[in-house]
């Protein structure tokens, strides 16, 4: 859909999508020009959940910004976990035992799941196919029950910790994380028959918001976004940090099966995608996790030395990259969270001009942006 | 190519605007900018085959207390290499030219150094606050930041 310059202009409207709108994953406010049913311009309003997280940062110290970072993604609260510990560990220089790095990589994949679950959820829903969100929902309890006996939390889990993570596994924790995997594998061909190809869904996404591979790198898309426009970039395998090339995966690209290279659906279908690699690393971390201590001797209070560092890892929305400056004392000088869903709103005023209303509302879920993320 | 390689190319082009390496407690090292340079050598930095840093990851304001400063952090998807640009500021008049036109992704984090830091970005296509309401007093991640006690009249 495009705009048409022939036809007869009419009066333009300005109307407030969100900030309080089911389709907006949050907070959000686009503020939509239409004419007619044509989106002129879309301009999104960010900020309505700013918490001042990176100033909250410079007051407390290295260990006490833990619980913080669960803020910064709820839907994958281990992934910014570990990517604090991962970013203190290198600037404080902070070996890791080799256990705890696994059961990162575990928990790190299995949020993934939950994450992408979610997001597969919501965007049927948005779509009009409410079914497929009690199917992720019902998938994503079991995660969360697993992460209730690892940590006692289902949201915040607060369990990496600076040198290591805060306990163990407890007894029967790996033997249920693989009877999760045998139970959801099978699921994921259960989605695909049940919503991805369908006929009407699949017209609402394919062909929609087609954003080019040089245009992705351009706007600084990461994560599933990047990979959805053909770019097969992810950081587990192009820049490897903790045990991330020890295991065997694949990097899940679009290929614009139904439609465009880089249209909604492409993005779609990369998380999809990208579950079943996380169950194959998730299996292998198991048979391979050592025995061992799971945290380094960190003191509470540490003075890493004066430096900067950044560190990025991948998250399910893209790559967090934490810019961490020390001055040598017990609190960061100063840090910067690059978030994946931040960037990605940057390309949505190009995308969404000249689509439809509802076409909107598949650009924002097929970004799967999440607010807190995004207003930090 | 390494920090050092990438530092001398640039120091052979710009001559003085490219002041100093960042190396020892860096990761990634920063190459220092005049801020008046900003803008060529981001331009060279993407499209000189050898360096094509395609991709501006991040952008951060900081305060050093005396000075203030615009941090980037480039990578190249085809070289597969990082690189930390960093210009210093005046804390008086905190201005530097925009990279949106070199790097389209710059523009949200250049909104957001405005806004909390109050840095400048001469020539940017769209520099409005983007996490603080439009009427906000002050720069927050400024250090001399003083807390307000209300906003439109309510206690904070």
């Amino acid at each position: 859909m495009t705009i048409r310059t022939d036809a007869l202009p009419t009066q333009e409207m300005t109307i407030n999508m969100g900030p309080q709108h089911p389709s907006t994953h949050g907070v959000l406010r686009v503020i939509l020009t239409t004419d007619g049913e044509v989106v002129t311009r879309a301009v999104p309003d960010v900020g309505y959940l700013h918490r001042g997280l990176e100033k909250i940062g410079e007051r407390v110290t290295y260990a006490q910004y833990m619980p913080f970072t669960d803020r910064l993604d709820y839907l994958a609260a281990m992934n910014c976990n570990c990517a604090w510990a991962w970013t203190v560990e290198k600037l404080a220089k902070i070996e890791v035992p080799e256990r705890a790095e696994f059961l990162r990589v575990i928990v790190c994949e299995l949020n993934r799941i939950s994450s992408h679950l979610i997001a597969f959820g919501s965007y049927t829903a948005d779509m009009g196919a409410f079914t497929p969100f009690l199917y992720a929902i019902r998938e994503r309890e079991r995660v969360n029950d697993l992460f209730e006996m690892l940590c006692g939390s289902r949201l915040t889990y607060n369990y990496a910790r600076v040198g290591g993570v805060s306990a163990d596994a407890p007894p029967g924790f790996l033997e249920k994380s693989k009877e999760f995997l045998d139970y959801f594998e099978p699921k994921l061909d259960e989605y695909n028959n049940l919503i991805s190809y369908n006929k009407i869904f699949v017209h609402r996404l394919a062909n929609v918001a087609v954003i080019p591979a040089e245009e992705a790198v351009a706007y600084g898309l990461t994560g599933p976004n990047l990979r959805g426009s053909g770019v097969p970039f992810d950081l587990r395998k192009d820049e490897p940090y903790s045990v991330y090339p020890k295991f065997d995966f694949k990097v899940c690209v679009g290929t614009g099966e139904r439609g465009t290279l880089g249209d909604c659906f492409d993005r779609y279908m990369v998380r999809i995608n990208e579950m079943r690699e996380s169950a194959k690393i998730v299996r292998q971390a198991l048979a391979q996790i050592p025995d061992g201590p799971v945290l380094a001797k960190v003191p509470r209070l540490f003075k890493p030395p004066v430096g900067e560092a950044y560190f990025r890892s991948e998250c399910p929305r893209g790559e967090t990259g934490i810019y961490l400056i020390s001055d040598g004392s017990v609190n960061p000088f100063r840090l910067k969270i690059r978030t994946g869903s931040f960037v990605t709103m940057n390309i949505f005023e190009k995308v969404t001009r000249g689509l439809m209303i509802a076409d909107v509302v598949a650009v924002i879920g097929s970004f799967d942006i999440i607010l807190p993320e995004i207003d930090r | 190519m390494e920090a050092q390689a990438i530092f001398e190319t640039l120091k052979g082009k710009f001559g003085d605007a490219v002041v100093e390496l960042q190396g020892e407690g860096f990761s990634p090292a920063f190459v220092v900018v005049a801020p008046g340079a900003v803008k060529e050598v981001s331009r060279f930095l993407k499209e000189d085959p050898a360096l094509s840093f395609d991709a501006l990851m991040c952008l951060s304001g900081v305060d050093y207390k005396e000075k203030f400063a615009v941090a980037y952090h480039l990578h190249s998807l085809k070289h597969r290499h990082a690189i930390g640009m960093k210009a210093f500021l005046p804390r008086e008049t905190p201005s530097l030219p925009t990279v949106d036109d070199v790097w389209p992704a710059a523009n949200f984090q250049e909104r957001e150094a405005f806004d909390l830091f109050g840095i400048v970005f001469e020539g940017s296509k769209d520099l409005r606050r983007i996490l603080l309401p439009e009427d906000w007093e002050g720069h927050p991640l400024r250090k001399d930041y003083k807390y307000p006690d209300f906003y439109h009249g309510i206690k904070v």
